[in-house]
């Protein structure tokens, strides 16, 4: 038996596991690692059919960067999966209907033409310099530059509108200005204050310095309001 | 390829992964030595000093006593998830090392994709951070876990994009070919070419590792120790081990990529492996010595650098290169037809 086939068995194996795993469990930050395993396992998949390069993109896209943001959400909100199962018998029949529809559609699109699998011809190995990316990218760049560009944009469209729709602008909130904190200078924020150890003694000379520093009195504002205008300015912090 | 076969190819391959790992878990082990008695340097102490002959056992008897200690679950966690958590951050740290050329013909496996392997493999290491505050069922481990989701998100773009400007340079994603396409002498490395892209990979790494001045995750003085707060033991040994196997994976990496290899800085002096090993101590070196002179980033100022700063810098400077790879401009062109 070919080492291949049973590593094929294998994951695929894991993936349905994985995949039946992600709709059945009842913790959603599990279902969401149940996705990245089955993510993983179909990329082995794809691996072994010598796609190497969706195979690697779809661990690095996917389960590095989409999943994290997945699982970020799903911890924060903390979802209660219970109540969203409440129509579950009633929708059944429906559900059915399409998972049903979905079968026989994938069913009619592998057997075009009523093949079977063992008339196609074997496909035959590539050789070990051939390079997947750049085949990927040759045709991408050449034979379909256009739609290559025209979904480019609409994914530029649909982050553009994304920010647009969530970005407020809170008259109130208070933001940092980095390149005005990073010129500060020391004359800015500093004051040295000379004091004569010997006017300790005499009260004339102290109450000057009292002076030179606002005296708070407890409720009064206007200390905080000075340095919420002064933070506001980005000078001082 | 028949049964037997693959099964004789299989046993092959995992004795060359195990050397591989060991010497590999050594250097770990022994890179928390020099880190120890580098800070120690810099601050004008001895560091460790009481095991063996200069403290050198002192990484022994650390294993030792981790290996000893009782691997405690906290109540009301996840505990499946809890224990797996350490495995799923140290087994992409390993596997990544093995499409890493150590010389011309040493290298486990010589893929064509490498550099997105290696980059596919590093953004993987985040979920043993990410699972290990979840299932802690503990607030400050999950304030960690967090803010180190958020920071490998976003340092992730940065070193993405340094790792295309030098791809677009060497025409492969080979790494050897990247080493390759390299040849000549130290000022036919990529650091020159692409010196903003190196200084935005080698910061955006340290961030990737969690290591100081981006250690938010575990930000002893905010959120106790971040996502390994609960973990004790061996499970605590591993987070530790992946860190350490990360930080050099970085460094080698920026061997590879910007200081040529295994190839040697004078033209007359032969190529080989100990320039490697060289080069790799040499950035790791840079590690110690950021952790014992700078103090913690807050955490907006990390996000802020990330996304307003490398991000912006890397974009730019790749479209410099694709200019002057169209407008046929050395030494950017003239590497590209050399690989």
């Amino acid at each position: 038996m070919d080492l291949k086939l049973i590593i094929f068995w294998v994951f695929s194996l894991v993936l349905i596991g994985a995949a039946i795993g992600v709709i059945t469990t009842r913790n959603p930050v599990q279902a969401a690692l149940f996705l990245v395993l089955a993510f993983v396992n179909s990329s082995i998949i794809w691996m072994l059919m010598e796609a190497e390069f969706l195979a690697i993109t779809l661990v690095l896209v996917y389960v590095g960067a989409v999943m994290v943001l997945f699982l970020f959400v799903v911890m924060m909100l903390d979802v209660n999966l219970v109540p969203l199962r409440e129509g579950f018998t009633r929708y059944l029949p429906v559900g059915g209907l399409v998972a049903a529809a979905i079968v026989l559609q994938m069913i009619l699109l592998i057997r075009v033409k009523w093949v079977d699998a063992s008339q196609y011809a074997q496909p035959l190995p590539k050789p070990a310099d051939y390079s997947n990316t750049e085949a990927l990218g040759m045709a991408m760049y050449t034979d379909y530059l256009f739609q290559f560009e025209v979904a480019a944009v609409i994914l530029l469209v649909a982050i553009i509108a994304a920010i647009a729709l969530t970005m407020r602008r809170r008259p109130l909130t208070k933001y940092q200005r980095p390149a005005e904190q990073v010129l500060v200078q020391k004359a800015d924020r500093l004051r040295v204050v000379q004091v004569n150890s010997e006017d300790n003694q005499n009260p004339a000379v102290m109450s000057n310095y009292a002076a030179a520093v606002p005296a708070v009195a407890p409720g009064d504002t206007s200390v905080d309001d000075a340095i919420d205008d002064a933070t506001e300015q980005g000078a001082k912090p | 390829m028949g049964f037997f076969e693959g099964l004789l190819f299989l046993l092959w391959t995992v004795l060359k992964i195990m050397l591989i790992i060991v010497p590999l878990l050594l250097t770990v082990a022994y890179l928390t030595y020099a880190e120890r008695k580098v800070i120690g340097a810099i601050q004008v102490r001895k560091g460790p000093n009481r095991v063996g002959y200069f403290g050198l056992l002192q990484p022994i008897a650390d294993v030792l006593k981790l290996l000893t200690k009782e691997v405690l679950v906290p109540t009301n966690s996840h505990r499946f998830l809890f224990l797996i958590a350490p495995i799923l951050s140290l087994a992409p740290a390993f596997a990544a090392w093995a499409v890493i050329p150590f010389s011309d013909t040493k290298v486990l496996a010589d893929v064509n994709a490498g550099l997105l392997y290696v980059l596919a493999l590093t953004s993987l290491g985040v979920y043993g951070v990410i699972v290990a505050g979840w299932a802690s069922n503990s607030k400050y481990a999950f304030l960690g876990a967090m803010r180190s989701a958020a920071q490998i998100v976003a340092y992730e773009i940065a070193m993405g994009f340094a790792l295309v400007g030098v791809l677009m340079v060497s025409g492969s994603l080979n790494l050897g070919d990247i080493v390759r396409a390299q040849e000549g002498s130290i000022f036919h490395w990529f650091w020159l070419p692409l010196f903003p892209l190196f200084i935005v990979y080698f910061i955006s790494g340290v961030a990737e590792t969690n290591r100081a001045p981006f250690d938010v995750a575990e930000g002893e003085s905010e959120i106790v120790a971040g996502f390994h707060v609960d973990y004790s033991g061996m499970a605590f040994a591993l987070f530790f081990l992946a860190e350490y196997a990360n930080m050099i994976m970085i460094a080698a990496l920026a061997a590879i990529m910007f200081l040529g290899g295994w190839l040697s800085p004078i033209p007359f002096i032969p190529d080989g492996m100990g320039w490697f090993f060289a080069k790799t101590a040499f950035m790791l070196f840079f590690f110690l010595w950021f952790r014992a002179t700078f103090p913690r980033y807050r955490y907006d100022q990390i996000m802020r650098l990330g996304w307003k700063v490398f991000i912006p810098i890397t974009i730019v400077w790749i479209t410099v290169e694709a200019v002057a790879i169209l407008l046929e401009i050395e030494p950017w062109f003239a590497i590209r037809s050399a690989a």
